[in-house]
């Protein structure tokens, strides 16, 4: 390798050589403009992306986003956000100590939830200035499991760049934000992750009338994929596995990639199916889309905190697993009223009537009872904002409980 | 005595050293070399210590690992167990396809627009003009953008594609000709047209002496196509399985196959660069012309040349030392706008490139690689048409 950049290098040299010659007037200017030119945006990367960045449902991989996404040290922000926040400088200092970032909050008197604020039914900015979806309901779940109070969140909506500077930095709480869980961002991004709330995974939309129902079916066919990202290679390794033949069309941008397979430029668009659910309402017909059965890699989409800080990391995944183990009872926000004296013992623990599993998280005994009766089980936060009722339809597939083929699992609370 | 000794120490007595302008010329010299050290230095310490931060390797030796995903457009053969240089090239040749046809196109527009603008005919005139007036003054993203997806994504889909002459078919998926394609003896071919072109130059050449010496004249232009023509039709028939294949596209599954197919983002980024660049180089070829005097052209006519004779024998040699110096900054112009290429999927050496430091990492190393390598299309390129400007200036003696 080294010999080759050394040949380009004296090619290059004898290039300027002769382009600088005397006759070179006018072809001086330009030549040194294009390395003015070139020059300045190496040196403006400020980071390398990760070797291998799991596709988010809502981000817009631009090269710049995905290179921000392992930013360890993004001072600027971190700092514009405390600004305009008012988030104290201190928390900053505190955070990552077991046990003061929980108290900071209660101190504080709300959650701050980093969140996504363009994904319909997952975080999404209403006409009215506040935010829904599912990933917001699991703040709102978090804010009443200390607070009582569903309301107690400050939302801070994030670009897929900024997210993770945002809780390494202590500017937010919690991230929940449609983040996949990989080893790189468990590791290198400094961040601790909770249980998954949503299994997602890879998928490939179509037109119904070209009559396709698997990937075989797509012989031959071109499909739209965002490039740079893991989408892309997961396609392709896909239909290499299969032996099929196919023509990617890779854009830079998301809204351009739905915008050429709407107009029939691409057979199919591949993404994460929540995001394809999700931007198939915004198509010119949505009906006349089908998402294939086929899943083309795994992404569990779970919350994540700044790592260190494990009493707060317990205390998400302690209330996202109560949310599951209440929908495995039974137990919604319009039926808890009768479970107030409950003869199973299981649920008297889960509800807080027997036991000190609260006091034992840092959290009022009863935290369970404040999640569902304001925010509800899993199943009614899904179904409230992903389920039959909403234009996503979304079938719960592996987001089902264990007892249902689902992978919802919430150890006991014991 | 010692009076004129007086005078020649103060003849050859020197100012201060502060004061000599040899010493502060070599003085300023040194400072400005110590001040571009150190600016180098510090960037490269600053790179070196960001990527020790990130554990990034230096070198290029990730270059050599599998690249694993696809390419839409591969004029060289490449399937995604190739490595990222396989990709890397592919993109190079990519990007140089639509330079090099980009240019051509673009001269050819600029040369007709051009000349158009300084027509009598009013109507020929003004629409050359408006050209002008348009494409000249909207950001070339914007173009390509309106060219990409207003013009080319409103086509029909392939079920209901137009269908042409030929056939050809035209869609949202490009356009798809009947057409000639190479076959498996193409690169002999290629040589046979090859004589063609050396023998008929020959021949030009010595047509062009024969007139010098004697004033007669010959249709040199005429002569010399029909010897490349023939040289092309004689290999045709020569050789066997014929070196060009005569290709019907066909709908199958999903899209055409065979015949020539040009694709959406191909078409409309060389439109997109052609007209673009095209109407800059109109203004060049317009006031090239205008830049040679009117007694020239009436020298010409009185000598009993046609308009078109005087224009190709006396007023354009002299309007192309005026056009040929900006014109070539404008094909540097369309070679590094191609990178624009990336907005609308055409998979250029910018945006594979981009991929690729996506996928690996290494951003630092491919960015130099990038700036290298259009670095080098544009230094050849000038050097190219530095060359041509040196054959047609005024020669002096």
């Amino acid at each position: 390798m080294r010999s080759r950049m050394m040949t380009l290098f004296i090619g290059l040299l004898i290039l300027v050589l002769a382009g600088c010659g005397p006759q070179a007037e006018e072809a001086d200017t330009p030549a040194d403009a294009d390395q003015a030119d070139a020059d300045t945006p190496a040196l403006e990367i400020p980071t390398e992306a990760p070797p291998e960045i799991v596709e988010e449902p809502s981000e817009e991989e631009t090269p710049e986003e995905a290179a921000e996404e392992t930013t360890t040290d993004a001072p600027t922000e971190a700092s514009e956000g405390g600004a305009e926040t008012g988030a104290p400088a201190e928390e900053e200092a505190t955070q990552g100590a077991a046990g003061e970032r929980l108290q900071a909050i209660i101190d504080r008197g709300t959650l701050i939830c980093g969140i996504n604020g363009s994904l319909p039914g997952f975080g999404n900015l209403e006409a009215d200035g506040s935010f829904s979806g599912f990933d917001v309901d699991f703040c709102r779940a978090v804010a009443a499991a200390i607070f009582d109070d569903p309301e107690a969140v400050e939302y801070r909506p994030l670009s897929a760049q900024e997210r993770f500077a945002a809780v390494q930095s202590g500017e937010i709480d919690v991230l929940f934000r449609n983040t996949t869980w990989t080893l790189d961002r468990d590791t290198s991004n400094s961040l601790d992750f909770g249980p998954v709330t949503f299994y997602d995974g890879q998928g490939i939309m179509v037109r119904q009338d070209i009559g396709v129902a698997d990937l075989e079916g797509l012989s031959g066919a071109t499909i739209c994929v965002l490039s740079g990202t893991t989408t892309e290679l997961n396609l392709t390794d896909q239909f290499r596995a299969l032996g099929i033949e196919f023509e990617p069309l890779t854009f830079e941008e998301i809204d351009p990639t739905y915008q050429a397979y709407d107009e029939g430029r691409c057979d199919a668009v591949t993404s994460d199916r929540s995001q394809l659910v999700s931007r198939r309402t915004a198509l010119s017909e949505p009906d006349a889309h089908v998402i294939l059965e086929a899943i083309l890699s795994k992404e569990p989409l779970a919350p994540a905190v700044a790592q260190g800080d494990s009493q707060l990391r317990d205390v998400i995944s302690w209330v996202v697993y109560a949310t599951i183990q209440a929908e495995e009872f039974g137990i919604d926000s319009t039926n808890i009223d009768t479970f107030a004296d409950s003869e199973d013992p299981t649920i008297a623990r889960l509800l807080g009537q027997e036991g000190e599993l609260g006091a034992a998280l840092g959290l009022p005994n009863d935290f369970a009872v404040s999640v569902i009766s304001n925010v509800g089980s899993y199943g009614e936060i899904y179904n409230r904002n992903l389920g039959p009722d909403t234009s996503f339809n979304l079938d719960r597939g592996l987001n089902g409980l264990w007892t249902d083929g689902g992978l919802l699992y919430s150890p006991p609370f014991r | 005595m010692s009076q004129e000794a007086s005078i020649a120490t103060s003849a050859t007595q020197r100012p201060p050293f502060w004061r000599d302008v040899r010493v502060i010329a070599i003085f300023g010299q040194i400072i400005f070399i110590l001040i571009v050290s150190l600016v180098a230095g510090f960037l490269y310490a600053n790179v070196t210590s960001g990527l020790d931060r990130l554990g990034a390797t230096a070198g290029y030796g990730f270059m050599d690992r599998t690249a694993g995903f696809e390419i839409s457009l591969t004029p060289i053969t490449y399937s995604p167990s190739d490595s990222y240089w396989r990709a890397f090239q592919v993109g190079v040749v990519n990007s140089i396809n639509v330079i090099v046809v980009g240019i051509l196109l673009a001269s050819l527009v600029g040369i007709v627009v051009g000349i158009s603008q300084l027509s009598s005919n009013w109507l020929v005139a003004k629409m050359a003009q408006t050209y002008v007036a348009i494409f000249r003054n909207m950001p070339l993203l914007v173009q390509l953008f309106f060219w990409y997806q207003a013009v080319f994504l409103s086509l029909p889909r392939v079920q209901e594609a137009v269908v042409f002459l030929g056939p050809t078919y035209l869609s949202i998926r490009g356009v798809s000709m009947a057409g000639p394609v190479p076959g498996d003896t193409f690169s002999i071919w290629l040589g046979f047209v090859g004589v063609g072109l050396v023998v008929s130059w020959g021949v030009s050449y010595w047509l062009k002496r024969f007139q010098d010496q004697t004033g007669r004249q010959s249709p040199r232009f005429l002569i010399t196509c029909a010897i490349v023509l023939t040289s092309a039709v004689v290999g045709i028939a020569v050789l066997q399985p014929s070196p060009l294949v005569w290709s019907v596209p066909e709908r199958t599954g999903f899209n055409f196959t065979g015949g020539i197919r040009l694709s959406p983002e191909y078409a409309a980024l060389l439109i997109g660069l052609v007209a673009y660049t095209g109407a800059f180089i109109a203004e060049n070829v317009r006031a090239g012309i205008q830049g040679v005097s009117k007694g020239q052209s009436e020298a010409a006519r009185a000598l009993g040349l046609s308009t078109g004779q005087s224009m190709r024998l006396v007023i354009l040699p002299q309007a192309l030392r005026i056009i040929i110096p900006p014109t070539t900054n404008q094909y540097l112009n369309l070679a590094k706008n191609s990178s624009l290429a990336f907005a609308i999927a055409y998979p250029d050496l910018f945006a594979v490139a981009r991929t690729i430091f996506n996928q690996t990492g290494q951003t630092v190393q491919i960015i130099g690689l990038i700036m290298v390598s259009y670095l080098i299309i544009s230094l050849v390129t000038s050097v190219l048409m530095n060359l041509y400007n040196r054959s047609v200036r005024l020669v002096e003696r």
